[in-house]
């Protein structure tokens, strides 16, 4: 069964299309994402979906009734998550999970006991007290969660959840979605951490300028590169051009300058490090790592859109920061 | 249930975080007292002539009480997107922007008591028609609130909602009869006065508490009401095309 089913959404802001008639389902226990670069449309996509901003063509439908002219009707089975936690900062955190409760319609008794119990699971009971404004990001981040499934959601959507949050918040926050998509809860993420989707989720879609342009399971997706062999070399001394130079000398090879000091190797024969070491090392190169890879979703995701997504991350956490 | 279950939510937790704050409370306290001095030292009347001015502190009060803190307290809630978080919420839009208002327009009612209790120390207030006054204060701090709703949907800076507010009501304290009648404003300014809420709950004051009014009770309520709702749907209007996009 689909949670929600998209038909041929789009939104322009003026001349510009922002999203341009995407069209999707989600199915009833998985976790979904979609994922792309900086202004490919995923935060006005979720925007649509929860209710923040109108279609200009297109269908929404959850659970098969069409709420696209009425979101307001369905938002009682969301769950939202946005990419900045707007909690209230002079509240406590227990008041704003209370606070959360009631504007589902919790009576008191019932938002209290949950509010506990969410604290407990999220790990911020010790901090219960503390105003919203005095935590730090990562607690931040898993009290907005907390907030989105007080009422017991079928679906929770969130925009960008680990972007700008240290590395063992962001596990912990994985880990409870991991958890809560055990126990039923139909999860819709979008991201740009390639890597965290890949750990995540069932289904990914890509999104590229307002397009979609792929979706499959992941497995799926990465099936048909999974024996590819990638090896990455750690470098120093290279000039410019040296990938081309290797290119000539061993044309089955593919090379891929990724920085000043790193070159990418993938092949679908094994790669054998020491052979390319030694014709480096006559170049006049060092090599300092050698490093054997897997390919993974961001092989697929680079050779699909075309987008490293080393920059699409950076370009991210850059954004973060001037926020 | 369910909707009046957030509703009280909001309503107390503005209530709790905006109006009963020490310095909310104190501006309550101060500002008709500073209004009314200013007056006196101004024209140099006696205190017997605080019948005469009454109507107008009162209704300054409740004008800058409600605009003051709504307009800036919105546009600052829209800004750090906690404002999103109730237009996500399961409840009809109207609800929403109501519970959001309502701490604002007792907080103004609240205000409007403020000099009335005060000069009934001073003096004879026994003339004053309550079952008038009552209803008027409660209409004016509605419309009062709802222009404070209004101009805070309508901007996206809390500056711009600070100067916006200004724009309004500093001219309505000159236009709306507050202190002298309208039929002594040069004539090209009287239509001003019309279109200004405040005017006819300056009229309907007048008249409970002094004896004086221009216009029949039922005109003045009917204006008052009115502009309630105008305001009400012009600032939902806002909510709809600017913050929905």
């Amino acid at each position: 069964m689909n949670v929600l089913e998209v038909y041929d959404l789009a939104k322009a802001y003026g001349d510009f299309e922002a999203v341009k008639g995407i069209s999707f389902a989600v199915r009833q226990g998985e976790i979904f994402g979609l994922l792309g670069p900086n202004g490919a449309g995923k935060t006005t996509t979720i925007n649509m979906l929860i209710g923040l901003a109108r279609p200009t063509r297109g269908k929404i439908l959850y659970f098969g009734k069409d709420y696209t002219h009425n979101i307001k009707k369905a938002q009682h089975l969301m769950g939202i998550v946005p990419d900045e936690s707007n909690l209230y900062p002079e509240l406590t955190g227990f008041e704003n999970l209370c606070f959360c409760g009631a504007l589902y319609g919790l009576k008191k008794a019932e938002r209290r006991a949950k509010a506990e119990i969410l604290l407990e699971q999220f790990g911020l009971k010790d901090a219960k007290d503390k105003k919203f404004a005095e935590y730090s990001r990562g607690m931040k981040r898993r009290l907005t969660i907390a907030a989105a499934i007080i009422h017991d959601p079928p679906i929770l959507f969130l925009d960008e959840p680990t972007t700008g949050i240290d590395v063992a918040s962001s596990r912990h926050i994985r880990n409870m979605l991991k958890e809560l998509n055990k126990k039923g809860t139909t999860i819709f993420l979008t991201t740009h951490y390639i890597e965290e989707a890949e750990r995540l989720c069932d289904r990914v879609a890509f999104i590229v300028e307002g397009k979609i342009i792929k979706i499959d399971y992941v497995e799926e997706l990465i099936h048909p590169v999974k024996d590819r062999n990638i090896l990455i070399l750690t470098i120093s001394g290279a000039s410019d051009g040296i990938e081309q130079t290797l290119s000539t000398i061993l044309p089955d090879f593919k090379f891929k300058r990724l920085s000043n000091n790193e070159i990418r190797i993938e092949s679908e024969r094994p790669i054998r490090p020491g052979h390319i070491i030694r014709i480096l090392e006559e170049e006049g190169i060092d090599v300092i790592e050698a490093k054997r890879m897997r390919a993974t979703l961001e092989d697929v995701f680079v050779n699909i859109t075309g987008i490293e997504a080393q920059e699409m991350k950076k370009e991210k956490e850059k954004k973060v920061k001037e926020g | 249930m369910k909707d009046w279950i957030a509703f009280f939510a909001i309503f107390l937790k503005d209530i709790k975080t905006y109006y009963l704050k020490p310095p909310n409370i104190s501006w309550g306290i101060i500002f008709p007292f500073a209004w009314a001095g200013m007056f006196f030292i101004r024209t140099g009347t006696n205190v017997t002539d605080l019948l005469s001015i009454l109507p107008g502190v009162m209704s300054l009060s409740i004008l800058f009480g409600t605009t003051s803190m709504l307009s800036v307290t919105i546009t600052f809630e829209k800004k750090s997107k906690t404002f999103d978080r109730l237009l996500l919420s399961p409840i009809p839009l109207g609800l929403i922007m109501f519970a959001k208002t309502s701490g604002a327009i007792l907080f103004g009612i609240a205000n409007a008591f403020v000099p009335f209790l005060v000069a009934g120390f001073f003096i004879n207030l026994s003339q004053a028609h309550l079952s008038i006054v009552i209803p008027t204060i409660i209409l004016i701090s509605i419309a009062s609130t709802f222009m404070g709703l209004f101009i805070a949907t309508s901007v996206s800076e809390v500056f711009e909602a600070q100067t916006f507010s200004n724009f309004f009501r500093f001219p309505m304290i000159f236009l709306c009869g507050l202190f002298f009648p309208i039929s002594k404003l040069p004539l090209f300014l009287r239509p001003l006065s019309y279109i200004m809420p405040l005017t006819y709950g300056v009229d309907l004051l007048h008249g409970a508490i002094n004896g004086f009014h221009v216009w029949p009770y039922s005109f003045d309520f009917l204006m008052l009401l009115l502009f309630c709702t105008l305001l009400f749907l012009l600032s939902l209007y806002n909510v709809k095309k600017r913050w929905v996009l």
